[in-house]
């Protein structure tokens, strides 16, 4: 087969897939009664009509484009990252809690602000190199310790807002006490968008792209992702390697979470990792783990998001549709590379 | 009368093990023919969303546990249908579902939130419940908690004792022996994930028709359950009985923090209900740490008395998974 032929083969697989999403959420607000295309228009609407919806966009996507090139070093070397959400949490509190330390200081608001940023990326670090050692020190599969980790960071949070750092009176779960404006990621006028954030968040995919396509450190991992038997036979530290995949992971999702506090929420919210973490690992897993594509399928992952926020208004549909259309595209692009694989081998 | 209080407590935790139960006996058995079902949480969530629907609408609990259970088993047919013939990651698949089946199940339940329904009235065992203490611990549980501990005892004595159950046995650990003897290895694991996944489904209706009853979305409090269960399977080291321990230890360690809360007024809930995860990840440590090299190289160097005592404590709690879990088998 020629190779501009596998290519269009290639392209028309994928958009099969797609195809076969829309379709069976199409379906699904079919069954509830829902009207699809009004549907699909309002999303598409709330996504994308105003300078302000856009700029919402971009608030989703930079903590989600950071969580997902995260990942994307945590797959390379082979590894379920499912610990990322308590990781973003992590950076959270350790973001909040140094802006509480300095908050009544004579310390410049930027200095604080910019230390406050390197905490929280200290603090999801912590929690990543923690899920490393559970995996590598005591063979506890990453999935697993990562999954016990993220409920406990959840309480830990929960225990920060209802105690230490409750709000002056009672504690409610609208959070922490919000930081005065001082203290805030410099917002564009008008808008809840921070254009230092988003100068993060490319940085973030430029590195990662850098570091995976041509540094040693990028082809190490990856050979310790394809064949980690291989690669120790070839003298490659393995599981210096796999602590390392964690640790990088964990300081952008410490970003990702500091980000959530300088930058959005302005406080410590109970679910302030808001699923990124999550959704992250769709995004990676459906880009195939290629930091390029990953910026721009996070950016329609976040439109989906904003765009969904006016269902249940106007509409009285759950917003969690964008999470149905999210999960679709993933479970039907891998169903459509497996058709592919399976045909591709039949002819051979 | 704190006796008393002690032992509705203790009660209360044999009702609400039931539910991860069948979630842990479900997962087990997929696990055990090699296919990792990563979707219980978000299946469970769906499962209880269909249960609390279905029974709604037709006013019939077990039409309720009926649309539970093949929620369950289609989600396991996705599963097994990527994983066995299309040879996709299972982690990838089960994810993935995880994800979907938990945004479907509060899609499509919105409708249903709060509302009245139907559910399980206990079931109060003639003279056998007069008996003093034990008779209201033991004997006036609803049905499905009876139920959940046969599904122990009958898994055990399947998964052990029968021959079909040596052959689920065989095609998680050796399928192509298991193949070489007649096995039809991938037939046999779309059975059991898909049987698996029924069981599983059931944990969801048992919530929402019985334990939890309703449907709340996503102030349930049932999300995050289904992750728990994977862990218990782990913990359970695929062997129902040593897996229903962990159940009965959960949800005993949840209770617990429950019972803990009015000393304790300062400290949410929500932080005393996660006091079993870190436990839980200090099990799966003691579990799996004799399987690592670091542990085996430092063991080798102690004098013989001392490493035997270490090794064989290690192996008393390691559990080692299906050796052929997660891997594809081709039968050509």
């Amino acid at each position: 087969m020629s190779k501009s032929r596998k290519i269009l083969l290639d392209i028309g697989f994928q958009l099969l897939g797609v195809l076969l999403a829309v379709l069976f959420t199409t379906l699904i607000l079919l069954f509830t009664g829902a009207p699809p295309l009004q549907t699909y228009k309002l999303i598409i609407t709330g996504a994308f009509s105003s300078l302000n919806s856009i700029s919402n966009d971009f608030v989703v996507w930079v903590p989600l484009i950071l969580a997902t090139v995260g990942l994307l070093v945590t797959f390379s070397a082979g590894l379920w990252n499912i610990g990322i959400e308590g990781q973003i949490t992590l950076g959270a509190i350790f973001t909040t809690g140094l802006i509480r330390m300095l908050l009544d200081t004579s310390v410049p608001p930027l200095l604080i602000i910019f230390l406050s940023i390197l905490a929280g990326m200290l603090g999801g670090a912590i929690w990543a190199t923690l899920a490393g050692a559970l995996k590598t020190f005591g063979g506890v599969n990453e999935i697993f310790g990562g999954l016990g980790l993220n409920f406990v960071a959840t309480a830990f949070t929960l225990w920060l807002i209802f105690g230490p750092w409750q709000r002056p009176g009672v504690g409610s779960m609208s959070g922490t006490e919000p930081f005065p404006e001082s203290l805030w990621l410099p917002q564009l006028p008008g808008l809840r968008m921070s254009l230092w954030s988003l100068l993060l968040g490319i940085l973030a995919v430029v590195i990662i792209y850098m570091m995976l396509r041509s540094t040693y450190f990028g082809l190490k991992l990856k050979a310790v992702g394809k064949n980690i038997r291989a690669a120790f036979l070839l003298g490659v530290p393995t599981w210096q390697y796999m602590m390392l995949s964690f640790i990088v992971c964990g300081l952008f999702a410490g970003l990702a979470g500091a980000i959530q506090v300088v930058a959005v929420y302005h406080r410590l919210i109970p679910s302030i990792s808001s699923g990124y973490g999550f959704l992250g690992l769709l995004v990676a897993m459906l880009v195939n783990y290629q930091a390029i594509w990953a910026a721009f399928i996070a950016f329609f992952y976040a439109a989906l998001n904003i765009g969904a926020i006016q269902l249940p208004i106007v509409l009285k549909l759950d917003s969690t549709l964008s999470g149905i259309l999210q999960g679709m595209l993933v479970l039907f692009v891998l169903i459509v590379d497996g058709v592919r694989q399976r045909l591709l081998k039949k002819r051979v | 009368m704190a006796d008393n209080i002690i032992l509705i407590g203790l009660a209360g935790v044999l009702t609400a093990a039931a539910p991860i139960l069948f979630a842990v006996i479900g997962e087990t058995i997929s696990e055990r023919a090699g296919v990792i079902n990563l979707s219980v949480n978000g299946l469970i969530l769906l499962a209880a969303m269909a249960g609390f629907a279905v029974a709604v609408n037709t006013t019939n609990l077990i039409l309720g546990f009926l649309a539970g259970m093949v929620v369950g088993g289609l989600v396991a047919l996705v599963v097994a249908f990527c994983s066995i013939t299309l040879h996709q990651s299972q982690v990838a698949v089960g994810f993935v579902l995880a994800l979907l089946c938990r945004d479907l199940a509060y899609f499509l339940g919105n409708p249903y939130m709060g509302l009245p329904g139907p559910r399980l009235s206990s079931l109060h065992i003639p003279v056998l419940e007069n008996i003093p203490i034990l008779g209201p611990f033991l004997f006036r549980q609803d049905i499905i908690t009876y139920l959940s501990i046969l599904l122990v005892i009958a898994a055990y004595i399947f998964i052990y004792k029968t021959r079909p159950g040596l052959i689920l046995r065989g095609i998680g650990e050796r399928p192509s022996a298991a193949f070489a003897r007649g096995a039809n290895v991938n037939r046999l694991r779309y059975v059991y994930t898909v049987i698996g996944g029924m069981l599983v489904g059931m944990a969801g209706p048992v919530y929402s028709l019985s334990v939890k009853a309703g449907w709340k979305g996503t102030i349930s409090g049932l999300d995050g359950l289904g992750w728990i269960a994977l862990s218990i399977t782990i913990f359970g080291g695929w062997n129902p009985i040593r897996a229903a321990f962990g159940a009965y230890l959960f949800a005993f360690l949840q209770w617990f923090g429950l019972y803990l809360q009015p000393q304790m007024p300062n400290i949410p809930s929500q932080v005393l209900q996660v006091a079993p995860f870190p436990l839980m990840i200090l099990t799966l440590l003691f579990v799996n740490i004799g399987n690592t090299e670091w542990v085996n190289r430092m063991l080798a160097g102690l004098n013989e008395p001392t490493r035997r005592f270490i090794s064989r404590i290690l192996r008393s709690l390691s559990a080692k998974p299906p050796a052929s879990l997660g891997v594809p088998f081709d039968q050509e």
